[in-house]
């Protein structure tokens, strides 16, 4: 996938700060000096294409609504069965399969604790499995903010195609938090 | 958090709006102002008091890690002193590969790791080097309350991954 050198720019001065401002996109436009619709145009091919999973705001769970991070150890055997059901839970933001014995990781966000504690329950009925709920006590770095090194890009492509074991079945947002 | 201002219905309608990202037109806050029924200014102070708030953490592209070739990740977590955690837990978190880090409380005896940290690289040799470089930080106050002192949970799968979604009001 090639990445141009405006997109490249715009990932990487904007993890952050983005402008807060009734035309931002002109802001951006006059900073990189080219026009507002092209970079429009080039923040709407990322998301197309993927590779910006969204522009916008990232919230805080905490502070949004209740969040926490649960594990579920799961036999081998149902472990694609039981992913679904906890997947199937619309509180549940990420879910992840991990070589480990608790092998089901996931977040489970609610607009309070309560409700929180009800979709534990919930989960736990649906899936008859105990979960290891494992909240935030404190944070040091929240952000997934890093500079991105957009070279070795053939070289990524071609472990992406080795890697046979590391299955995406639904990638369908981004924003990591757990 | 104490003082903490709690979301208005109007704010949580921002956030249900505005939580899949800004439209991208020229300009993304009158489109939202529009279906909100408020004013442009409304709306940009609405985001101005939930980023000053922290209930915005930041406004950002958001890359797609895995699409950019970041296919690798791994949560590690550690067994480290209590009375220490703090202190280590913020060198950890200013790791320019670690993308959090967090406290978590053990339960033992199924789990006995209290500090997170998620490390993130384009290669399992990458990912190594950060996990002993973590290691090496934590080499003081690493214990073992069962045996192990760390573990590092790759990924084997993605099978679930959105930003934040509230579901919507309950009537």
């Amino acid at each position: 996938m090639k990445i141009s050198t405006l997109a490249q720019q715009l990932i990487n001065t904007y993890q952050r700060g983005f402008p807060l401002c009734s035309r931002p996109f002109l802001q951006l436009a006059e900073q990189f000096n080219v026009s507002e619709n092209e970079v429009i145009n080039c923040l709407e091919q990322l998301e197309q294409s993927g590779v910006l999973s969204r522009l916008g705001a990232v919230f805080n769970h905490q502070q949004a609504g209740a969040s926490t991070l649960a594990a579920l150890k799961v036999s081998a055997q149902k472990l694609d069965k039981i992913a679904a059901i906890v997947t199937s839970f619309t509180g549940v933001n990420h879910n992840y399969a991990r070589e480990h014995e608790y092998n089901l990781w996931f977040v489970i966000t609610a607009s309070d604790q309560s409700q929180l504690e009800q979709t534990i329950v919930a989960i736990e009925q649906a899936t008859q499995y105990q979960v290891l709920v494992l909240p935030m006590e404190k944070s040091f770095h929240i952000d997934l903010a890093f500079t991105i090194d957009f070279e070795h890009e053939n070289k990524q492509n071609a472990a992406v195609k080795n890697n046979a074991t590391l299955r995406v079945d639904s990638l369908i947002d981004q924003g990591i938090k757990v | 958090m104490n003082n903490q201002q709690a979301i208005s219905p109007l704010e949580r309608q921002y956030i249900l709006l505005t939580q899949q990202g800004l439209p991208l037109c020229a300009k993304p806050y009158h489109a939202i102002a529009e279906q909100l029924n408020i004013s442009v200014q409304q709306t940009l102070a609405i985001t101005k008091s939930l980023l000053d708030r922290g209930v915005i953490r930041r406004i950002a592209a958001v890359p797609n890690h895995y699409k950019i070739g970041y296919i690798f990740n791994g949560m590690t977590t550690w067994d480290i002193q209590d009375d220490k955690a703090i202190e280590y837990g913020e060198k950890i978190g200013k790791l320019d590969f670690v993308s959090h880090c967090y406290l978590r409380p053990r339960h033992l005896p199924q789990w006995n790791y209290n500090l997170f940290a998620m490390i993130h690289a384009k290669d399992a040799t990458q990912l190594e080097k950060y996990k002993a470089q973590i290691k090496e930080i934590l080499s003081d106050v690493l214990q073992t309350h069962q045996g192990k002192s760390h573990s590092v949970l790759n990924s084997t799968k993605i099978l679930k991954k959105t930003g934040l979604r509230l579901n919507k009001k309950r009537s």
